[in-house]
């Protein structure tokens, strides 16, 4: 016992003296998330539109008014005719145009039907779509205030309740999500790469050499970028909470104890990874190159599981962040309790014993 | 100068020599650029509602039926327990409830007005946002629907309608590989460069090489662009090999220039290995290098724009992304290849990144000390 | 003689630990001149200073005709360096190593081919010129870094502890190698922690807690202190000294 608090030691005033990683191991995540926080939505406000007046009426007049202020759109330029509107779109950053014709508002009044021609860039296709809803109900909106008299007889009026998150802010959808993309990448990274290194200096020799087992090499390696990981998830949490106003609903307590576990979880990748590659380059090459994109974009949080084809479904299962985030999701946003999230637990337990084991496996060999 | 072809020689040859690297520098983006694309999908469909119809009225089943054959939804749970379905909602097996109040259809034909409520989970990102925007566009026809029926048709309609047809640019069969495929393409192009380049020179100091450097001649500019010039061809190539899996499996054939489209990786190219060749000279270890490049590419992956509008970000955090070289590629690639756009259309970008490349480079070589102090 | 090198009141300092120590001499050309010290004492640094790698905190130093805090690049010139690990890439041949430092040194392609040649044959490398340097015993290795050093012809070559880890058979070799280079007029500047071979110097100094304290050819050393041994010699300083790892 005596021996593994040694290394343990050992290990914690080797991380712990490189100033500038450690600086960047903890104070660098976390000004992540709170980057993210504020800046990602999946919203579509502000876009930038063109307008082609051919009316010039009090009836195209006010329609670009209610477009402008209500928060979707920007519009950019009012263009003279058609034809510089391919030039827009193709200038960049234009996602619609939208065309008044000659004598829109007295048509309206007097024939009773009017058209506008709304044209998307459809690049994005989610982002056209949505576009175009806002034309679509803004439009309605002011179709029902042109009636001079009563009101517009049977009116279904939708009631809408954003669930969890009322004001529809970005950071409670993506927090979770890049928080476990955060700390997934990080631990395997700082073990897998500071585990390589030893191989690479030659002292990993050393360390299997001695009367300490290649478990407790192992253990004693992972304990300060547990204990780093720790302080990050600590304070990602306090500055959801107080710079980016999330609730915590759930237990602390449970939600501690979870990322205790994924943080083991991802600990044990990076261990499985060391045992696979040979030099820091390789290890580190794996774990940027090969994990940020599988993981942001499999994870779960940026897009919806469901909508992928099966095989893609199957293989983020493998993806440890994805079962992270539902159960970030559960206990934080939701305020739930353990039995909502004890298969997603159970999996990632798996998911760490299996990477441990074979981890070991590895490593035996080097001892023959 | 003939010092830079020695230099370029040796570097050439480490790079050809390092098969473990090489070859996660190709398989790793094709296979993810095979793979990746086919999950990246805000497609609206499979939305999950749970509905709750107190009414079950003739109305209340046509609205459902409305929404169901809309392609968009599934159907969760169908009951008359509100409880139970914000259950379904807990355990994220619904996106949304609707709440169909009892004497629905009784009301609206009576009083004229009736609310119905739509419960979004609103932490499950695009699902739940677009769900309940098409839910409401449905309510509106489903609304008008109705309305036109029950009001006398009279040879005047009194009720002003505005009609809009919005035609779809750029993208006809409105799929999302045509959208994401470019981007992803640059986002893993800039993965492999800007690790490769940063922690390069890094390995040299680590290793002790560095000083055997030092201790020549060689002017520090072309040590740097000895360092450079390797990654930017191995850029240029696995860009050329993504763009054919990006033909022969997605079927995206550029609209616009392909020369526009090289020139501008050129430049961009340059700019990010500039950026890893200054986090290069900053660092002393590996490990260092690797944790500061981390932090950065992140950011560059978050904030792109890849994934979430930049439009749709606080005017401080869209400030940031001017900074963020890949911003500029991700729109410079969705420009060209989506809607052709010109040499002109990307001048801005051009120019931005440029900048960029000559300020990063020369900070690289100017912070890279061949006499420590 | 003009002196090759000349050291007045050099010194390093890091913060405020003195590494290097108002350190004074001078050194002629054709001199094998050795800096002893233990390890810890300041060699390695005294030697970045005088080889354009490090800027002196205070006091001059003149190698080779320029001035070292001022035109470390015109030195670099004019020296060969080897370093304490060998410094050469393990990932190259033996032969695109000769091309590389060649090429960079300014050599020109008939030259280099002509020098590569010759070092291969007088190394008696020819079966490895192929093969990479990193498979190469260790004693194979630093003469091949030092004939490399010295492939430009530079007025001075530094060795920082060149003969690390090698057995005694190598180093014999190896010194025979820098006697031939001394015959043809090349300065050599080398540090060691090894006694035996101050032995090989014509004059050395010895260096503790960043000071020169010894400074003389190994017969004149001997007698002032009346001792049979440089080792002897070594021990009444090095036990002085508060730097020592």
């Amino acid at each position: 016992m005596d021996r593994l608090l040694n290394f343990i030691k050992k290990e914690f005033l080797q991380v712990f003296r490189d100033r500038k990683s450690l600086l960047m191991l903890i104070g660098l995540p976390v000004v992540q998330i709170v980057l993210f926080g504020f800046a990602l939505t999946n919203e579509i406000k502000n876009a930038k539109i063109v307008v082609v007046d051919f009316a010039k009426d009090i009836g195209s007049q006010q329609i670009i008014t209610k477009l402008a202020s209500s928060g979707y759109f920007q519009i950019k330029k009012t263009l003279m005719n058609h034809d510089q509107i391919e030039a827009a779109f193709k200038e960049g950053n234009v996602k619609l145009a939208i065309v008044f014709p000659d004598h829109f508002y007295e048509e309206l009044l007097h024939l009773h039907s009017a058209r506008i021609e709304v044209l998307a860039d459809a690049s994005d296709p989610n982002t056209a779509t949505t576009l175009v809803n806002y034309i679509t109900s803004i439009i309605n909106d002011y179709d029902g205030q042109l009636l001079p008299s009563a009101d517009v007889p049977y009116q279904i009026t939708p009631e809408i309740r954003m669930l969890y998150n009322p004001d529809l802010k970005g950071a409670p959808n993506f927090v979770p999500g890049v928080m476990a993309m955060v700390l997934l990448l990080i631990c395997v990274m700082m073990t897998s790469i500071s585990i390589v290194r030893e191989k690479e200096l030659g002292t990993m020799e050393v360390l299997l050499v001695s009367p300490v087992r290649p478990i407790m090499v192992i253990v004693s390696k992972m304990i300060p970028y547990l204990v780093i990981s720790l302080v990050d998830l600590a304070s990602i949490l306090l500055l959801s909470v107080y710079a980016l106003g999330l609730p915590i609903r759930g237990s602390i307590v449970l939600l501690f104890a979870i990322s205790f576990v994924f943080i083991i979880t991802a600990l044990s990748l990076g261990l499985l990874i060391s045992t696979v590659t040979s030099s820091q380059e390789s290890a580190m090459t794996l774990s940027m190159l090969s994990m940020m994109l599988p993981t942001t974009i499999l994870g779960g949080y940026m897009f919806p599981i469901e909508n992928m084809p099966v095989p893609l479904q199957l293989l983020s299962n493998v993806v440890p962040a994805r079962w992270y985030y539902i159960i970030i999701k559960a206990v934080m946003l939701k305020g739930l309790g353990f039995s909502y999230i004890w298969k997603e637990t159970l999996i990632l337990s798996g998911m760490a014993i299996f990477f441990l084991v074979v981890s070991l496996r590895n490593f035996k060999p080097r001892l023959e | 100068m003939r010092v830079l072809f020695y230099i370029l020689q040796k570097e050439f040859l480490q790079l050809s020599r390092n098969r473990a690297v090489l070859r996660m520098l190709f398989m790793s983006p094709v296979i993810q650029l095979l793979i990746l694309p086919m999950a990246a999908n805000y497609e609206v469909k499979n939305v999950n509602l749970a509905i709750v119809d107190h009414d079950r009225s003739s109305y209340s089943q046509r609205f459902v039926a409305k929404v169901l054959s809309s392609g968009y939804f599934k159907l969760a749970d169908f009951g008359s327990d509100y409880n139970q379905a914000f259950t379904l909602i807990e355990k994220d097996k619904a996106d949304i409830i609707v709440e169909i109040p009892a004497g629905f259809e009784r009301n609206l034909l009576r009083e004229g007005n009736q609310k119905l409520l739509l419960a979004v989970n609103a932490i499950n990102g695009v699902k739940a946002l677009m769900g309940s925007g098409y839910l409401n566009a449905i309510i509106v026809d489903f609304n008008n629907e109705l309305r036109s029926e029950l009001t006398a048709p009279q040879s005047l309609n009194p009720l002003p309608v505005i009609e809009t047809n919005p035609y779809y640019w750029y993208n006809p069969n409105m799929t999302y590989p045509w959208f994401m495929v470019p981007g992803i393409l640059v986002m893993l192009l800039t993965l492999v460069s800007g690790n490769m380049a940063s922690t390069n020179i890094v390995k040299e100091k680590e290793i002790g090489t560095i000083e055997q450097i030092n201790v020549t001649p060689i002017k520090k500019q072309y040590f740097i662009l000895g360092k450079l010039i390797p990654f930017w061809v191995l850029g240029i190539v696995i860009f050329s090999i993504g763009l054919l899996v990006a033909r022969v499996v997605y079927g995206i054939v550029p609209l616009g220039n392909l020369g526009l489209l090289y020139l501008f990786l050129a430049i961009y190219l340059f700019a990010l290995l500039g950026f890893g060749l200054l986090i290069s000279t900053y660092s002393e270890t590996q490990q260092q290098a690797h944790s500061l490049t981390f932090f950065f590419v992140m950011i560059f992956n978050m904030m792109s724009g890849l994934y979430t509008p930049i439009d749709s970000m606080p005017h401080w955090a869209q400030d940031i992304t001017y900074f963020i070289p890949i911003k500029y590629f991700v729109e410079v690639i969705r420009m060209i290849v989506l809607k052709g756009s010109t040499f002109h259309d990307i001048l801005f970008h051009l120019g931005a990144v440029l900048a960029m490349g000559i300020v990063l480079n020369t900070w690289a070589i100017f912070n890279y000390q061949k006499t420590s102090r | 003689m003009n002196a090759v090198i000349k050291a007045d009141r050099l010194t390093k300092q890091f913060g405020d630990f003195v590494a290097v120590d108002h350190i004074s001499f001078e050194i002629n050309p054709g001199e094998i001149f050795g800096f002893l010290g233990a390890n810890g004492a300041g060699k390695t640094t005294a030697m970045r200073m005088l080889c354009g790698l490090s800027r002196p905190s205070s006091g001059r130093a003149e190698v080779a005709g320029f001035d070292a805090a001022r035109y470390p690049e015109e030195i670099k010139k004019h020296i060969g360096y080897m370093s304490q690990r060998f410094s050469l890439y393990g990932d190259l041949t033996v032969a695109e190593n000769i091309r590389f430092f060649g090429g960079v040194y300014g050599l020109g392609r008939r030259q280099i081919k002509e020098k590569s040649n010759e070092l291969i044959a007088r190394l008696q490398l020819q079966k490895e010129a192929g093969q990479l340097v990193r498979s190469l015993p260790l004693g194979w290795k630093q003469r091949l870094a030092f004939s490399i050093a010295i492939l430009h012809d530079p007025k001075i070559v530094f060795l920082d502890e060149p003969t690390g880890g090698v057995d005694p058979l190598s180093r014999k070799q190896f010194w025979d190698l820098i006697y031939e280079t001394a015959d043809k007029g090349i300065t050599i500047f080398v540090t060691t922690h090894y006694l035996d071979e101050a032995e090989y110097c014509d004059r050395l100094s010895i260096m503790v807690d960043g000071r020169i304290d010894v400074l003389g050819s190994p017969g004149e050393l001997k007698a002032k202190f009346k001792v049979e041994t440089m080792e002897d010699v070594f021990y009444l300083f090095a036990r002085r000294a508060k730097n020592t790892e």
